[in-house]
């Protein structure tokens, strides 16, 4: 698979990471789902700062909000107090103006479109004119390693591919914020080494700002700036570590290996069994 | 493909089963009797040849080289036993107690299970040659079963008496086919559907009509055909809008259902994608929800072809300008003139059977992609 090179699009001049902008601030936020016995409380005042080209990763067990956070953020879920502002807009603005990719659990392509027609969908939606929807899409394919791919359909491939074309769907429309909800969870090791390389090499020349739900600790640790530690019932930060003074921003497979990452991922593994109940 | 099976050694094809072989006693029984005296195979000289031919190709049957080969020369031998009867009622003979003839027929008729059999292994477009053998046996069995038994053709006229009327009143036929299908069916058909298909979109944006019509066109669909159509006919008139608003009542409830089924098939996960491009609900329903509910749409259709159908041809009973299938079904019957309205039935089957294939057709083309079509 060819190295991922920045896309011309998609470059951001480095000069901005000299003053970091909070992209994504969450104030006191609370969630609470009504069921027929009693009352889930999947996030229970939860603060949290995000600055432009951060890749934040939350992690934590099941239950404990993680995707509920991000859902909330991209305006799919409604807290029930609570103060969300994305680029400075409420969540509803900012999905309405575009703001952010949403790359989900499974790929969600439409299996009637072609891989192509795929990633061309949100350009579809913009009103984009077709020469231009073709090209960016076959920018975003090739970033990804999926270029001779276009016409094929979705069913076509593999777990893995399918998940690169909705990564590349989610880059197509060049939005700041990239929300990310387990995009590996169904892929074997193998694979998930392999995207996971992708996707910093692509965070790197895009330097968008990312979130990031996983259940790994090795694939939070590898892939973040800062890795956010969350507990269940009710939904709430633990911990929030800080990998960037620790790692290098361009990062290998084989720095898992070195006593840095083993202490970020010691860490990260303390805060989960802090926040594990074993009456369940 | 053709050179493995020829290369093939014989062996391969599974052996005979030895059934076809009962033909063999049918010698000892009489072939026909003319003027009330049993006449046996050898005072045939007709029935004599084409018995032995087909004795002659199953005991051949191993000489061809290829399945096909096989197939081919045992069907001349089943050829040759469904014109025996023909032959021998053409020669002015009564069949009716010939049990030679029939257990000649019986055994060829086993004999025509092998040929199917080793048809449905040949591959290319030959396969296709099987369906058609079976169709075309069982209305040869037709024939020969009525002729030769003289069922009264008021109870089941030979298919040879359909075909003749079929000949004689193709106009009229013509005229009935355009009544009632090009403008009846086809105007309540699309009317129906279309009322259906908006009806359903305006239940899904307005919940609340979802609850107050389903019942309502559960009860609608429920009203047996019968009933309905005479006061349709009072309603609209003896032309085609009253077997329309008969045909619109019928196939409105299931496209309903269907669509709304359909549109509810899309998964929240592809539906929270289309709102985080801030897609409206328009768009999210040409975009997402209308192809996802296609398979249904088509299900609803292929139903309300047949449906369709049947109430104008129903409908027309209760009253037409004189013409239409179910007017012609209708008076024929009551003239005993059974091989016209067999000739009808035969228009309408064929109707209804092409209507859905086009429409089965049609679904393979525009969802290809679905799980029950795709091809890797």
């Amino acid at each position: 698979m060819p190295a991922a090179q920045p896309a011309p699009l998609t470059l951001v001049p480095p000069a901005a990471d000299a003053a970091p902008r909070t992209i994504v601030d969450v104030r006191n936020l609370t969630l609470t789902y009504q069921t027929t016995d009693q009352p889930v409380y999947a996030l229970s005042d939860v603060s949290l700062s995000i600055s432009k080209g951060d890749f934040i990763s939350l992690i934590g067990p099941s239950g404990c909000g993680k995707t509920t956070l991000m859902r909330v953020v991209a305006d799919l879920e409604q807290p029930t107090s609570g103060e969300v502002t994305v680029n400075g807009m409420t969540p509803e603005q900012a999905r309405l103006k575009r703001a952010y990719g949403y790359v989900f659990q499974a790929p969600a392509l439409y299996p009637w479109r072609t891989v192509e027609r795929n990633v061309m969908l949100p350009l579809e939606i913009m009103g984009l004119p077709r020469a231009e929807r073709q090209q960016r899409a076959r920018e975003q394919l090739d970033l990804v390693g999926l270029s001779g791919f276009e016409r094929k359909f979705p069913w076509q491939l593999s777990g893995g591919m399918q998940q690169r074309v909705s990564i590349a769907r989610a880059l197509a429309f060049n939005p700041d914020l990239l929300l990310m909800d387990e995009p590996f969870g169904a892929l074997d090791e193998i694979t998930r080494d392999h995207l996971n390389l992708q996707l910093t090499r692509l965070w790197l020349g895009t330097r968008k700002t990312c979130i990031f739900v996983t259940h790994s600790i090795a694939e939070a640790v590898f892939l973040s700036t800062r890795i956010v530690v969350m507990s269940p019932r009710p939904g709430r930060i633990l911990d929030v570590i800080d990998c960037d003074r620790d790692l290098p921003r361009e990062r290998t497979l084989d720095i898992r290996e070195s006593p840095e990452f083993q202490r970020i991922a010691h860490r990260v593994r303390e805060g989960l069994m802090e926040g594990h109940s074993y009456d369940d | 493909m053709s050179r493995s099976t020829m290369a093939r050694p014989t062996m391969a094809r599974p052996i005979m089963a030895p059934w076809p072989l009962v033909m063999l006693a049918a010698p000892l029984l009489p072939f026909a009797t003319s003027g009330g005296t049993d006449l046996y195979l050898p005072q045939i000289p007709a029935a004599l040849a084409l018995f032995a031919l087909t004795v002659v190709t199953i005991l051949s049957r191993r000489l061809p080289g290829s399945a096909l080969g096989e197939a081919l020369l045992l069907l001349a031998g089943v050829a040759a036993a469904y014109a025996a009867p023909l032959v021998l009622l053409r020669q002015g003979h009564a069949l009716a107690q010939a049990g030679g003839l029939w257990l000649y027929l019986a055994g060829a008729t086993l004999l025509l299970w092998r040929v199917l059999a080793l048809l449905a292994g040949v591959s290319g477009p030959v396969r296709l040659a099987g369906p058609a053998l079976f169709g075309l046996a069982l209305v040869m069995l037709w024939e020969i079963l009525t002729r030769g038994f003289q069922v009264p053709t008021i109870l089941l006229p030979p298919p040879s008496l359909v075909l003749t009327a079929f000949a004689a009143n193709a106009a009229d036929l013509w005229d009935d086919f355009r009544q009632t299908v090009l403008i009846s069916v086809l105007r309540g058909y699309l009317i129906g559907c279309g009322a259906g298909f908006l009806v359903a979109i305006l239940a899904d944006r307005v919940p609340f009509l979802a609850r107050g019509l389903l019942p309502l066109g559960n009860l609608a669909s429920a009203v047996p055909v019968v009933g309905i159509a005479p006061i349709m006919v009072m309603w609209f008139g003896f032309d085609w809008q009253s077997k329309a608003a008969v045909i619109v009542v019928m196939t409105v409830f299931p496209m309903l259902i269907n669509t709304l089924a359909g549109l509810q098939s899309a998964e929240r996960i592809q539906l929270d994608l289309m709102r985080s491009y801030g897609a409206g609900y328009w768009r999210t329903l040409a975009m997402l929800r209308l192809p996802c509910a296609l398979p249904f749409l088509f299900n609803g259709l292929k139903i309300n072809s047949t449906l369709a159908l049947i109430g104008a041809i129903v409908a027309e009973f209760f009253g037409t300008p004189v013409v239409g299938m179910g007017f012609r079904i209708s008076t024929q019957v009551a003239r005993m003139n059974l091989d016209v309205v067999w000739a009808t039935i035969a228009v309408a089957a064929l109707t209804g059977s092409l209507l859905y294939g086009a429409l089965a057709l049609a679904e393979r083309h525009v969802t290809a992609w679905h799980p029950s079509f795709r091809k890797r």
